[in-house]
């Protein structure tokens, strides 16, 4: 079973090396991974069963069930107040910040119903990262910034905390950029270079899937580059799923698109197939530009 | 011609009540104005020759040239740590309860009403339930603890709604980035919100113990008038505070006394508006680097 | 990934957390308990029929009388004289603050309000006996030494500041687009500050106002300095009165021995005070909630 988990990415095998405490995550993960349909597991990072979400009375998302694949970049797409952004956030129970806010059906990550009640949130987003609409670096230091997510996980050696730093914003293509600065605010890099910190803030702490809520709508052309470039880099290492309102993003970026209407979804494929569909189709007409 | 007199600037018809209005606030502000420069000329007439290194170090004496306030502002500025020391966790604490853990209910709309409420009682009151509670109940006497115990009361209330105010201001997307990273609640309210709303939470403890610091009814409601010729030993001795002094010397009828009542004031009054002063500054300057 | 790690903790905090905020609840039974406690052992040998109706105050005479009406006319005498002063000079400020002073201005009359508020009550108390009251003397010769209105006056600018600083929150709560639609119709300055934004501030200035009537009534040392301790049935704002707060403070100044009638006389009237001021708060607090746009 070992095997399995290591074939599902070199990233995996790596961290198993790592240390202790990573080690000790992936045999926590082996637990997880022993209880069911291991198969389905190796090509489904989520799997999504007849969820609704509803705030007071308006319902946001509708009798959704998906399964997501692991270790491609998946878009979601959809006019906005689809409930697109719903469903990312209910993926790492951001949701349950909102008050009012109410689930009904189940989430499988790894096979593992995370609105389980013996289920931790806090545990879940520590493996689940996500990256905000307007970039969110805490106003500390670089270097506190991303090592935030360890301190909060009561790692105190400051070697690895160091050296985890440095790997995590060489990961998130930042490192070049601010390595003679990691004492200085956060608050001072432009938007692009906050929002790769907020990513390697996020990919500092390992997490197998990464949540990224409509990451460039607030960034200028160039910086939305980078960034793309960098989620090709990333997905050989962790599962993305982006939220995007840019349908040419998506189509650049993603292997499968899943389109969001009034709460449903729609449609949900490989990209290419998507993209190709007749004009007829919902999804074509907004993709053309004629709605939405 | 006919727009020349429609859209005259100056007609009696719009602007005459305006001069007026304009007119009545010169009067107000100059009033004002005129009422505080009598204040402080009358008090440094009275006070200003009396104010010396001797007065600071002397304890108060029958005779008016000998008496000082030593006992008096050390027992002031042990309350005030004292008071401080028992309000601010208690306050703080208050506030992130009702900012970040408590349900929206009628309970905690009827508790912030309360808070409100409390903060409106007169000073007087806070004063009888500490001789009814600390002095008699507890037996704590007429103690420095009993008065700070009496003070802390009074102070709570503010200081719980000047905290709520800076909690509030936090962003709500930095609270976001930390959760998503796996933060538990209690590791965001320390690591964020504690953090982040620090100035804003200090400006508002600096003004409440500026308060306390010029408070004499509960004082003298506790029964902490007493002539007092030492320096307080431990937190149960008897003890006089700078406020009670200078009533002391006010309502005795030799003119000498007003004097020293007027040098006491000066003193009092220093300390209070450099810790008003204080406060206004770091509160403009977190305002500053806020809307920047 | 399982809950139990943080669970236990995490409760534990969230219960400390929750007794600091029940705290305040405790205070305030706290005080209702223990004054209205004395209180009833007041009227088990004082009729409550005498406390209201009487005129005259005298438990320390020998021959003893608890109405408690000459210090109720006291107490409202001089918050009457204060608010007469502080409304209309603290409305006046606010809207001159809001509509007409530029941001220069205002950055420097806020602090300068806000460094008035700081100064302690018995600063006041000794401006208007030793400095307000001589003055008003050469005015008026048959004023007392410890009358209502010095200390009437100096109250009104004491809480000047509290009503020029709720006032202006209040006005600043009025919605932008509200004044810039009154001015894209042509009015003028004057016209927006007094038929745009003061009447839909009022609930907020009359909140304000609330709160500075419920600090007059319960303002001690500026009172028990320069009113008197001589209650008087009266509203003659020129001789010596005494107030709820100034009799408290002159039980608390002799040696009064627990259970004593005068010393439950003092959390009799101190109940009167609280029950008129959480009046009024509770009002205020009421009508600041409803303030919101």
């Amino acid at each position: 079973m070992i095997v399995k988990i290591v074939n599902k990415g070199h990233y995996t095998l790596w961290r198993l090396r790592r240390s202790h405490m990573n080690a000790l995550r992936c045999v926590h993960a082996l637990t997880i991974l022993g209880n069911k349909n291991r198969y389905y597991m190796e090509k489904h990072i989520f799997e999504i069963k007849n969820l609704n979400i509803y705030y007071h009375d308006f319902q946001a998302v509708k009798n959704v069930s998906v399964a997501i694949p692991s270790y491609v970049i998946t878009a979601i797409i959809g006019p906005s107040g689809c409930g697109k952004s719903s469903f990312l956030r209910s993926m790492n129970r951001m949701n349950d910040l909102i008050p009012n806010a109410k689930l009904t059906g189940e989430i499988l990550f790894h096979g593992v119903n995370i609105y389980d009640p013996l289920i931790s949130e806090v545990n879940l987003r520590r493996r689940v990262g996500m990256v905000f609409q307007k970039p969110n670096p805490f106003p500390f230091s670089i270097f506190a910034n991303v090592a935030y997510g360890l301190k909060i996980q009561n790692i105190k050696d400051k070697a690895m905390i160091a050296e985890r730093v440095e790997e995590s914003l060489k990961r998130a293509f930042l490192w070049d950029e601010v390595k003679d600065r990691l004492k200085k605010p956060a608050l001072e890099l432009s938007g692009g270079q906050q929002q790769r910190l907020c990513i390697a803030r996020a990919l500092a702490v390992y997490p197998d899937t990464l949540l990224l809520d409509e990451p460039c709508s607030s960034l200028d052309p160039l910086a939305t580059a980078k960034i793309e470039e960098l989620l090709q880099k990333l997905k050989k290492e962790v599962n993305i799923i982006i939220v995007t309102h840019n349908l040419q993003q998506a189509k650049r970026i993603s292997e499968y698109v899943g389109f969001f209407n009034s709460g449903e979804l729609v449609d949900f494929g490989p990209t290419k197939e998507i993209f190709e569909r007749s004009a007829q189709s919902m999804v074509g007409r907004y993709i053309q530009g004629i709605f939405g | 011609m006919f727009f020349s007199t429609a859209l005259k600037k100056y007609n009696l018809q719009t602007n005459g009540p305006n001069a007026v209005f304009l007119i009545l606030v010169m009067l107000s502000f100059c009033f004002a104005i005129a009422m505080l420069f009598m204040l402080l000329a009358s008090i440094f007439y009275d006070g200003f020759l009396r104010l010396s290194w001797q007065f600071l170090t002397q304890f108060p004496s029958r005779n008016p040239q000998m008496a000082g306030i030593l006992s008096s502002w050390v027992g002031s500025l042990y309350l005030m740590i004292l008071t401080g020391i028992i309000a601010v966790p208690l306050g703080v604490g208050a506030a992130i309860y009702f900012e970040k853990y408590a349900k929206k209910n009628w309970f905690n709309h009827l508790m912030e009403i309360n808070i409100g409420t409390l903060a409106g009682v007169p000073s007087i009151i806070y004063g009888l339930l500490g001789l009814a509670l600390f002095v008699r109940i507890m037996s704590l006497d007429r103690s420095l603890i009993a008065g700070a115990f009496t003070l802390a009361l009074l102070i709570l209330p503010i200081i719980i709604i000047s905290s709520r105010e800076a909690i509030r201001n936090v962003p709500s997307f930095m609270q976001d980035g930390a959760l998503a990273l796996g933060a538990t609640r209690s590791q965001v309210i320390k690591t964020i919100i504690i953090p982040l709303s620090f100035p804003g939470i200090l400006t508002g403890v600096i003004l409440s113990l500026s308060r306390a610091i010029g408070e004499t009814a509960p004082l003298i409601a506790i029964g902490a008038l007493t002539y007092i010729a030492f320096l307080p030993e431990s937190i149960l001795s008897p003890f006089t505070a700078l406020p009670i002094q200078i009533f002391n010397w006010i309502s005795r009828p030799q003119i000498l006394f007003h004097h020293n009542a007027a040098a006491g004031i000066i003193v009092l009054i220093s300390i209070t508006l450099l810790l008003n002063m204080s406060a206004i500054f770091l509160r403009d300057r977190f305002d500053r680097k806020n809307s920047k | 990934m399982y809950k139990h790690t943080f669970q236990t903790k995490e409760k534990i905090i969230e219960l400390i957390f929750g007794f600091c905020g029940m705290f305040s609840l405790f205070i305030t039974l706290g005080i209702m308990g223990i004054i209205f406690w004395e209180t009833t052992l007041f009227f088990k040998e004082v009729s409550l029929f005498e406390f209201m109706f009487s005129t005259q105050w005298t438990p320390l005479f020998s021959i003893k009388h608890f109405g408690v009406l000459p210090l109720i006319t006291g107490t409202l005498l001089v918050a009457g004289i204060a608010m007469a002063i502080a409304m209309p000079t603290g409305v006046l400020m606010a809207i001159f603050m809001n509509e007409y002073a530029n941001a220069k201005v205002r950055r420097i009359l806020k602090p300068v309000l806000e460094i008035l508020a700081g100064i302690p009550t018995i600063v006041y108390g000794y401006f208007a006996l030793l400095s307000v009251t001589p003055f008003l003397q050469k005015v008026i010769p048959s004023l007392s030494g410890f009358n209502a209105i010095s200390p009437g006056i100096v109250m009104g600018i004491m809480i000047l500041p509290m009503v020029v600083s709720l006032s202006d929150d209040a006005f600043g709560a009025v919605p932008k687009e509200m004044k810039l639609a009154a001015y894209a119709l042509g009015s003028s300055r004057f016209q927006v500050a007094f038929k745009i934004i003061l009447p839909a501030a009022m609930s907020g200035v009359i909140a304000a106002f609330m709160l500075a009537i419920s600090r007059a009534i319960g303002e001690t040392m500026l009172v028990a300095i320069a009113a008197g301790m001589k209650p008087a049935f009266t509203l003659n704002p020129l001789v010596p009165i005494q107030t709820i707060t100034s009799y408290i403070v002159q039980i608390s100044l002799g040696d009064t021995p627990v259970g004593t009638l005068a010393y439950r006389s003092i959390f009799a009237v101190a109940s009167v005070l609280f029950i008129i001021t959480f009046i009024f708060n509770v009002i205020a607090q009421k009508l600041r909630h409803s303030l919101k746009y």
